[in-house]
């Protein structure tokens, strides 16, 4: 089956910098589909060149086979990491002028209740919160009514409670069989959204798969976490431990093997916790270093 | 046309709703109009005005007499044209050997006997009739210019770039809204408000001032609407690449106050350098100030105010072909 859209080879630069190096995957259609990686990896860039917001310098972009034109735009809503509304606008009236945009829309009262927008439809669009401003960019995304739907970072900011809701509506929207390309930099909502991801750093694939798969693939056991400071000298494993916060993190295939080796070292068990592993387990695996770390490390914005 | 719609009607709520900026807009021009007319409302009559056409004769005691002003006019149309607006006394066209006064001039009257008692200066008499023009009837065409100005090019330019800035314009590019459909939304939308702002602002000052209007309200009507779409024409051209407004604001202010204080709009060009004159037929506004002013004060047709109307026309179509190339929505 024809996938609904095919990345071939992309790649875009600004100046010297390769924000996205020669990346290839496809999209099946009723899917929701992360691209994951910290701030920096791509993730952006390659979201709005699937989009037509910005061109490739090379590769290619194809929507049921097709090279993508204007067309396309009435196929797409879209959720931009970071944007600004027209000031003055009531959630109704801007909801409205989108509508307007299109060449079909959805009534206003089905995107009220997906977007869950009836408390706050008549505020001004500059007077809402965090949680609200995202369902109303959602309410905008999805006017319409398109087929593929793509959410840059849609909850980044928001605090738990307002992220947890905010999974909820991409739930019910996933359950109208729409296709969604998500980007994020929180593996748990991947992990939770996405039946397919690509994990990017550096403008490249690290690696891409069904979460469950990829876990499965990298991780035959579980993660176990102790204190460093309970660790003197070194240990005998078939892995590498890794580092993070204070703790030690070991990620081995046998994890009997490994407590075996804990308890001969000496090692007090009662700081030692097991985990199963997640997605963040699987981005520390593939570069060394936790997303926490390279998100902080590096700030800014996502190219 | 339904997508131009939504924006043109998106943009006139947006106007109309943000109070400071539309109260701030009709109050600054009424202020001006006001105040200026309160300062320039007295009039000095200790000096008499005196225009004058041809070569002066030498040694005739009126012409040196103190008090008096004498203002060369290069021919007897403008002179006389000047005496029926109160804006000389009275007028000694030596080549034709007539004096001229204004029978509705007070000033005119006192001059006469002046002249009279110089018995060697024999000139024939002459009247004209023609109401008074007052500063404040010279200085509205030039507020509404300055209106024109600042409400089109930070209105349009800026508004802009402040959308590019903010990600209003990403947000429209990421749907099938053309950009040819956005600027004309724009430009409609902004237009409507300005000669709206304009005709407030000219009728409600009216009202107490009591302006000189010599000409048509249909040709004035034109030329200001012809005036404001140059000007808007002018601010997308500013706003079809800057991404900050700290960039294009001081843009447009390198360009905004030279128009300010060289087009015309609170004194007369006449009599400074040539370089500044010539400075100042580069700006629209110039062009608008001075065919409203022969409209209003003159009684000039559109005929009498061709070249204005050509110049504007011209930099309307050059300013908007420009800004569709140029424009990018990011």
């Amino acid at each position: 089956m024809e996938p609904l859209l095919k990345v071939r080879n992309l790649v875009k630069h600004y100046g010297k910098v390769k924000a996205v190096d020669d990346i290839s995957f496809i999209v099946r259609e009723g899917m929701c589909f992360g691209l994951l990686g910290p701030n920096g990896a791509g993730k952006t860039t390659t979201i709005e060149v699937m989009e037509s917001i910005h061109k490739a310098d090379s590769g290619e972009i194809l929507y049921k086979g097709k090279k993508i034109d204007r067309k396309f735009k009435e196929q797409v809503g879209i959720q931009f990491q970071n944007t600004a509304l027209q000031e003055f606008l009531t959630v109704r009236e801007t909801l409205v002028l989108f509508s307007r945009l299109y060449t079909r829309h959805r009534p206003l009262d089905e995107i009220i209740k997906i977007c869950s927008l009836d408390e706050i439809i008549n505020r001004d669009n500059q007077k809402l919160s965090g949680g609200q401003r995202q369902r109303m960019l959602l309410g905008i995304a999805m006017i319409s009514d398109p087929q593929i739907l793509f959410l840059d970072e849609p909850t980044t900011g928001l605090d738990p409670q307002a992220r947890r809701y905010f999974w909820k509506v991409i739930e019910d929207i996933k359950k109208e069989n729409k296709t969604i390309i998500l980007t994020t930099h929180y593996m748990d909502e991947a992990e939770y959204l996405c039946e397919e991801i690509v994990i990017m750093d550096r403008g490249k694939i690290l690696e891409s798969g069904e979460p469950k798969a990829l876990l499965q693939k990298h991780f035959g056991g579980a993660v176990i976490s102790l204190p460093e400071k309970d660790v003197n000298g070194g240990l005998d494993l078939d892995c590498t431990p890794v580092h993070k916060d204070g703790y030690l993190k070991i990620q081995c295939h046998d994890t009997d093997r490994t407590i075996q080796e804990l308890i001969r070292k000496g090692i007090p068990l009662n700081g030692i916790s097991v985990e199963k592993p997640n997605l963040d387990d699987l981005f520390i695996k593939l570069t060394g270093s936790s997303l926490d770390a390279v998100r902080n490390g590096t700030g800014g914005d996502d190219r | 046309m339904k997508r131009f719609f939504a924006i043109f009607m998106a943009r006139n709520l947006e106007f109309i709703r943000d109070k400071a900026t539309f109260i701030w807009t009709l109050l600054l021009p009424a202020f001006l109009i006001f105040g200026f007319a309160f300062a320039f409302s007295g009039t000095n009559n200790a000096v008499y005005k005196i225009g004058t056409v041809g070569e002066k004769p030498a040694g005739k005691a009126f012409l040196s007499y103190r008090h008096l002003q004498f203002i060369s006019y290069p021919s007897g149309e403008e002179a006389l044209n000047k005496l029926k607006h109160h804006q000389v006394d009275m007028v000694l066209d030596f080549d034709a050997g007539n004096y001229y006064i204004n029978n509705d001039d007070t000033n005119g009257y006192i001059a006469e006997k002046l002249l009279a008692s110089d018995l060697d200066l024999k000139l024939k008499r002459k009247t004209v009739t023609g109401t008074v023009i007052r500063y404040i009837d010279w200085f509205v065409p030039g507020v509404i210019g300055m209106n024109i100005m600042f409400s089109c090019l930070m209105g349009v330019g800026f508004v802009i770039v402040r959308y590019r800035k903010n990600g209003v314009l990403k947000r429209f590019k990421a749907t099938p809204l053309r950009s040819i459909e956005f600027i004309t939304a724009q430009l409609i939308s902004r237009f409507l408000i300005v000669i709206f702002t304009s005709i407030v602002i000219y009728t409600g000052t009216n009202i107490f001032l009591h302006f000189e209007m010599s000409g048509s309200y249909t040709d004035l009507f034109l030329v200001t609407s012809l005036a404001i779409l140059c000007h808007i024409s002018l601010g997308l051209l500013f706003s079809t690449r800057f991404k900050s407004e700290e960039v294009a604001g001081g843009i447009i202010n390198i360009v905004i106050w030279p128009m300010m204080f060289l087009s015309g709009i609170f004194f007369s060009l006449e009599g400074t350098p040539p370089a500044m004159q010539v400075a100042s037929r580069l700006f629209p506004i110039t062009h608008f100030i001075e065919a409203a002013r022969k409209i209003m004060l003159d009684g000039a047709g559109l005929s009498g105010v061709t070249v204005s109307i050509l110049v504007l026309t011209a930099a309307t179509i050059i300013f908007l072909v420009a800004s569709a190339v140029l424009f990018k929505w990011e």
